[in-house]
């Protein structure tokens, strides 16, 4: 889903739910998931795969 | 001149002696919270009768020669995320107000079975979901310095309650920075120790991998003695404190993001007591963390999908009872979609092995604890800068890293503003390693500075 998408469909379900103070909060997550998204460390299915050994649980590695 | 409040190594040599009884302490710090508590507002249940009790047991046992160690007497508070039992535990929420505890946290048994005595629990930021304590169904806590600033928080009332001399010590939590920032902005010894090196059990929680428990007082002595009781102990596993030379010390300067927002009277603060430091000895260079600029969004990611779950029941079934700003933010945390939170996971990883780099080499990471001095009750943003930034975020934004990726770390004071507002400086150690970093900050504390407290 992109984010824009996201950010349309969570303000009216926001509202529909009779919490329209959420929707500016909204707005600033979507900006915060934005620079997530684009982090160069993100992973790419269509390159390198180095993912941690899920195995382990995450404080261990 | 008032006298400088005791630590509790000072204090535990008089009670230990019967130079000064238990109850002899415990009623000056319930007379404290008599005579200030009604502009402070740091505690939402004074356990006075109790900790009358608990104190005539504990002289009787001295003077018996049931000496059990330096926290027997000690008067203690306990934010109020901690299960006491007997006691509501609210996390300052109406969704909790008739919450009571059958019995007590694995922390509160640990601090009891070495002596200490409980005398209240104390106001927090609502579920710990705030950095002011502003957001409270009990009301805000105000600083002991300045009834119209905040304490810091969530740990406020903790912070407010040991610098107003209610207590010697509190036990906080800490998941973005709820120990350090209070205790820096009130000029006490705050430690964040390693991810799950004291347990959580009995602790209302806000985000489960991002939770930490630690103590905040007036020295790192006494943040040793306590995380010595309160931490997961494996038998056999007892590290051995090292007197640790500042002199070829390595310490990374974090620099780039951790200096580029900071008030100015910090700033020269922080130089100042770094200045010191490399004085005295210690090798000081200057280190970054690359994806720095991805912290803010990584933690909000995980810390709101996490607190969302948790709170996700009673959100639908009593919302009006949350505070609204503290509801709104958990509301938030429900629209986080799932590949965005383990994007936020990966990033941690990433986080923590830039972490682990920047200390290769050396002994501790030294920054800043908080941009800014304690900030006044009702600001949503202040100017840091050319720019207007939002009070959360500034400060959170130097303490949230090491909740992500689990390094301990540690306040101690390194100075005051002009209007006589402390200032913290923090330390971080390798992974693991909470008593190796207590034992640098011990070394160090004399250099950083006095704090209002020493």
């Amino acid at each position: 889903m992109t984010i824009k998408t996201w950010l349309d469909v969570s303000s009216q379900d926001a509202e529909r739910r009779g919490l329209p103070a959420v929707k500016p909060l909204l707005e600033a997550l979507a900006r915060s998931t934005a620079t997530l998204r684009t982090a160069d460390w993100n992973f790419d299915a269509t390159g390198e795969f180095d993912m941690p050994d899920p195995a382990l649980p995450t404080d261990a590695r | 001149m008032p006298a400088e409040p005791q630590t509790i190594t000072s204090l535990a040599t008089s009670l230990a002696t019967r130079q000064v009884t238990a109850s002899a302490v415990v009623d000056r710090c319930l007379e404290q919270i008599a005579q200030r508590d009604s502009t402070i507002n740091a505690f939402i249940t004074v356990m006075a009768d109790d900790a009358r009790q608990a104190a005539r047991d504990a002289d009787a046992d001295i003077a018996a020669g049931r000496y059990l160690g330096p926290l027997h007497g000690v008067p203690i508070s306990i934010k109020d995320l901690f299960d006491v039992r007997g006691t509501r535990t609210t996390a300052a929420s109406r969704v909790r107000q008739n919450h009571r505890a059958d019995t007590d946290a694995p922390t509160i048994a640990r601090l009891r079975s070495a002596g200490a005595i409980i005398v209240g629990k104390t106001n927090l930021h609502e579920f710990a979901l705030g950095t002011t304590n502003e957001e409270s169904a009990f009301g805000p806590v105000h600083h002991p310095l300045d009834p119209n600033r905040s304490p810091g928080g969530s740990s406020g009332g903790s912070a407010a309650s040991v610098l107003a001399e209610m207590a010697y010590a509190s036990l906080g939590t800490d998941t973005g920075g709820s120990i350090r920032i209070p205790s820096a902005v009130c000029g006490l010894v705050g430690l964040k120790p390693a991810f799950r090196d004291i347990t959580t059990r009995g602790c209302v929680p806000l985000s489960s991998s991002l939770d930490h428990v630690g103590p905040i007082c007036r020295s790192v002595a006494d943040a040793r003695l306590l995380y010595d009781v309160l931490r997961d102990a494996t038998p056999g596993s007892d590290p051995v404190s090292v007197d640790r030379p500042v002199r070829g010390m390595r310490l990374g300067i974090l620099r780039g993001y951790f200096a580029a927002l900071l008030d100015p009277q910090v700033a020269s603060s922080f130089e100042s007591a770094s200045a010191r430091v490399s004085d005295a000895g210690a090798v000081l260079d200057e280190v970054g963390i690359a994806h720095a600029g991805d912290i803010a969004p990584i933690y909000l990611h995980i810390a709101l999908s996490e607190a969302a779950a948790f709170h996700a029941r009673a959100l639908d079934s009593r919302g009006e009872d949350y505070t609204p700003t503290v509801r709104q933010r958990l509301e938030m945390g429900r629209y986080i979609l799932a590949e965005d939170y383990v994007r936020a996971l990966r990033g941690r990883d990433v986080l923590r092995q830039e972490v682990n780099a920047a200390l290769d080499g050396r002994d501790a990471l030294l920054l800043p604890t908080v941009p800014v001095p304690a900030t006044r009750l009702g600001a949503t943003t202040m100017k840091v800068g050319t720019g207007e930034e939002s009070v959360r975020n500034l400060t959170l934004r130097l303490t949230q890293l090491f909740n992500i990726t689990g390094h301990p770390a540690i306040t101690i004071p390194c100075g005051r503003t002009l209007e006589g507002l402390p200032i913290g400086a923090q330390l971080v150690g390798p992974r693991g390693s909470t008593r190796t970093l207590l034992d640098i900050a011990e070394a160090l504390e004399p250099y950083l500075g006095p704090g209002v407290s020493r």
